[in-house]
């Protein structure tokens, strides 16, 4: 909480601010947090459905907690043809989840993102910030063993 | 210090994911360890826009430069004790003739400096006449800056192709206290990517661009607007913008002419629509980016209801070398309508991939063939081009004559629009690309417009009915009205263009319509519920690829043998379609 409230102090007296003060409360916790929804519009007389508003517009805003680490697999244009759709399935297959769900263990979230602007490389596959080019699904299975874990729920 | 020998390594996105840190860390440790650092310097640069992992310039003085291509963590030491101590070259790891035939046929203006400086390092970007021009537009009349900028026919080049120049003018003639300057690095088209490797690779080419037209329209405040999606940019535009502070090319007292220009950046939170202009300022403005009426247009009512003028990157990147060379110079680039140069973004079924950038007028030919060296698999020959992203349309090939210039290429249902360049070949479904375009702007729509918000979806249904083998043929009727009718009655850019993916491939590929719905046959391959997975012996050539690729054990293949698909085992992941060169899957 006082963490919380460093944050909004920064944001005082400012114009434009819900984005970012929303982006660094997410740093934080790394989502955002009912509470502080309310906290926010509280200190900056804002309704609390404007904010919600603004978290549900935006794609890169969570409202629940995430895994541990973040798997994207890009479906942009280029990574779209050179067959990124399999590798998807591959992971909600593995992973046992859908987009944008969590494994039942909590080490993987898996997205979908539409285009990392590397689509040279494609397909392209993200887990946190390390990026992997030129994925297939054999190549997706050896990433997942590199993180130690499988991912599986059983 | 003349006598440096320097080794360059590309570090932008692709370099990274291919251990270019790695690289440039063992360089500096073994050069450390052999005390040759006095006479090597390692140069991190940022992306020069040519996928082939790590990439290394090797610069002496008495051998100029030697390039090195897919270079691994594993291979310095090689390079080191034969180049770096004796003189040889590696010849294994040259770069070949790909990356010749890649960059030769380029005119680079704007991406002149990308791969070859340290995108921090603002004394090489000064060195290479960086801030002359700021310097040189501080002492000339704005009302002459903005004449220049007319008068070279820059158009913007993020998408819709309006005149900078005329842009700027309008600017400057709105009569308020307080203006604004956007750059709008909201690249969102998926298949573009030369906005983030300008950013990467020559941040301060953007800011100078910036800080000379906030001169121009008397502006003191700039933002850049970047999706968050490209953290690296983010981070390097930051640390340009202090050090351009520091230096004193922006901020206070600019060059100590007495002129203030303030950047700031504002990251995006994950909307394509915001890459719209009015849209873009609802989210600098702290709200959800939906678009609005034009007229007023920003240049008159911007941010905060104050004139404001809004570029892209690559129109900004472009400032510096027009008001530096002249505007009769940058005219002499290009068409009669489109001039200059334009950087594209190549990807897809293509040998090469990476970024283009070519004089406007160059053919669609010319980029695939000479400089993307042709089809990426030799067997399957190239279908269409998908330019313009969503907003976009794809050509066949049989138009692959016509120039990139903005008129030619909208008259045939595409545009030029951000710059991507996504190659197909025989092996894309174009019914599946209409359906991923749709899929794609109805879920990016922001909901304003009903037309936008419920067509593209509507849209989007039948398309999947079509690719899964309930097709009719009423549909194709419903998807032209339903298209011509979003394409009418939308708000912004948005609704204005997303049918184009669905109109263009109607216009271009009407039988693979007709394949899907009459014969409910998908002859590219891609759409799984119309494939059989059965092999054609009379296209089997026998090759064994596809047993290889089979992870379930489904294919069955002796050497000389037809291969054989197992139903019972196979889980219909198209393996085995990726890796056939013969399309004998069916």
């Amino acid at each position: 909480m006082v963490e919380l409230a460093k944050i909004i102090d920064r944001y005082r007296n400012k114009k434009g601010i819900v984005i970012p003060l929303l982006q660094d409360v997410q740093e934080l916790y790394g989502y955002v947090p009912k509470d502080a929804v309310f906290i926010i519009a509280r200190e900056f007389s804002l309704h609390p459905v404007d904010i919600f508003g603004i978290l549900s517009f935006y794609s890169q805003f969570y409202t629940a907690p995430r895994g541990e680490n973040t798997v994207r697999v890009c479906l942009g244009t280029a990574c779209h043809v050179m067959g990124s759709k399999q590798i998807l399935n591959f992971f909600m297959e593995k992973l046992v989840v859908k987009e944008g769900e969590t494994s039942k263990d909590g080490v993987f979230t898996l997205e979908r993102v539409v285009c990392l602007g590397c689509c040279g490389m494609a397909p392209v596959v993200t887990i946190n910030d390390d990026f992997y080019g030129r994925c297939d699904i054999k190549k997706a299975g050896e990433i997942l063993q590199s993180y130690g874990k499988t991912g599986d729920n059983k | 210090m003349k006598n440096i020998s320097k080794i360059i390594v590309c570090t932008g996105t692709s370099g990274i994911s291919a251990g270019a840190e790695e690289v440039v860390r063992i360089f500096e440790d073994e050069l450390r360890r052999r005390n040759l650092l006095d006479k090597w310097q390692v140069i991190k640069a940022g992306d020069r826009g040519l996928f082939k992992d790590v990439l290394i310039d090797i610069i002496t003085p008495e051998n100029g430069r030697v390039i090195y291509e897919y270079v691994k963590p594993s291979d310095v030491i090689k390079i080191i004790e034969e180049h770096i101590v004796n003189g040889i070259p590696v010849k294994k790891l040259l770069a070949g003739k790909n990356y010749k035939q890649f960059f030769k046929g380029q005119s680079r203006i704007v991406l002149s400096n990308c791969g070859e400086i340290p995108p921090e390092n603002i004394d090489e970007y000064t060195s290479r006449g960086g801030y002359a021009s700021l310097e040189k537009a501080l002492k000339t009349d704005p009302l002459q800056i903005i004449d220049e900028v007319e008068k070279s026919g820059l158009r913007g080049r993020g998408g819709a192709g309006f005149l900078a120049g005329l842009k700027w003018k309008f600017c400057r003639e709105a009569r308020s206290d307080v203006k604004y300057v956007i750059c709008n690095a909201d690249e969102g088209d998926p298949g573009a990517f030369m906005d983030r490797s300008i950013l990467e690779g020559d941040p301060h080419s953007v800011l100078e661009g910036m800080v000379i037209a906030g001169h121009a329209i008397g502006s003191q405040e700039g933002f850049i607007y970047c999706r968050a999606e490209y953290p690296q940019a983010i981070k390097r535009l930051a640390a340009a913008i202090s050090i351009a502070i520091e230096r004193g090319f922006l901020g206070d007292n600019i060059l100590n002419t007495g002129w203030s220009f303030e950047v700031s950046i504002v990251k995006g939170a994950g909307a394509f629509v915001c890459g719209e202009e009015t849209a873009l300022m609802s989210s600098i403005e702290g709200r959800r980016g939906m678009p609005k009426i034009r007229p007023p247009y920003p240049a008159q009512k911007g941010l905060w209801e104050k004139p404001t003028l809004i570029n892209n990157v690559e129109t900004f990147a472009n400032i510096r070398h027009i008001i530096q060379k002249g505007s009769d110079w940058f005219a002499s680039i290009g068409t009669e309508k489109s001039k200059g140069t334009k950087v594209f973004a190549l990807a897809g079924k293509v040998k090469n991939t990476g970024l283009v950038e070519i004089p406007m007028g160059t053919t669609i030919h010319d980029i695939i063939y000479n400089l993307g060296g042709g089809p990426a698999k030799r067997k399957v020959p190239l279908k269409a081009v998908q330019m313009g992203g969503p907003s976009g349309g794809c050509l066949p090939s049989s138009l692959f004559d016509i120039p990139v210039d903005y008129e030619a290429i909208s008259q045939k249902g595409a545009i030029i629009g951000s710059g991507g360049m996504i190659v197909m070949d025989a092996k894309t479904c174009m019914v599946d690309i209409a359906k991923f375009f749709l899929e794609f702007t109805a879920s990016e729509s922001c909901g304003k417009c009903l037309p936008c918000r419920v067509g593209l979806k509507r849209m989007t249904e039948v398309l999947h009915e079509i690719t899964e083998g309930r097709g009719k043929d009423e549909h194709i009727d419903f998807l032209q009205e339903m298209g011509s009718t979003i394409k009418n009655a939308s708000l912004c850019g948005l609704g204005n263009t997303a049918p184009n993916p669905v109109l263009s491939t109607l216009k271009y590929f009407l039988d693979e319509y007709h394949a899907h719905i009459r014969e409910r046959r998908c002859p590219a391959g891609v759409c799984t519920n119309l494939i059989n997975f059965e092999i054609r012996p009379d296209k089997c050539t026998k090759c064994g690829k596809c047993y290889k690729a089979c992870l379930s054990g489904a294919v069955e293949w002796k050497k000389g043998a037809h291969a054989m698909i197992n139903k019972d085992k196979c889980i219909k992941c198209k393996a085995c379609l990726e890796a056939c060169d013969y399309m004998a899957i069916g």
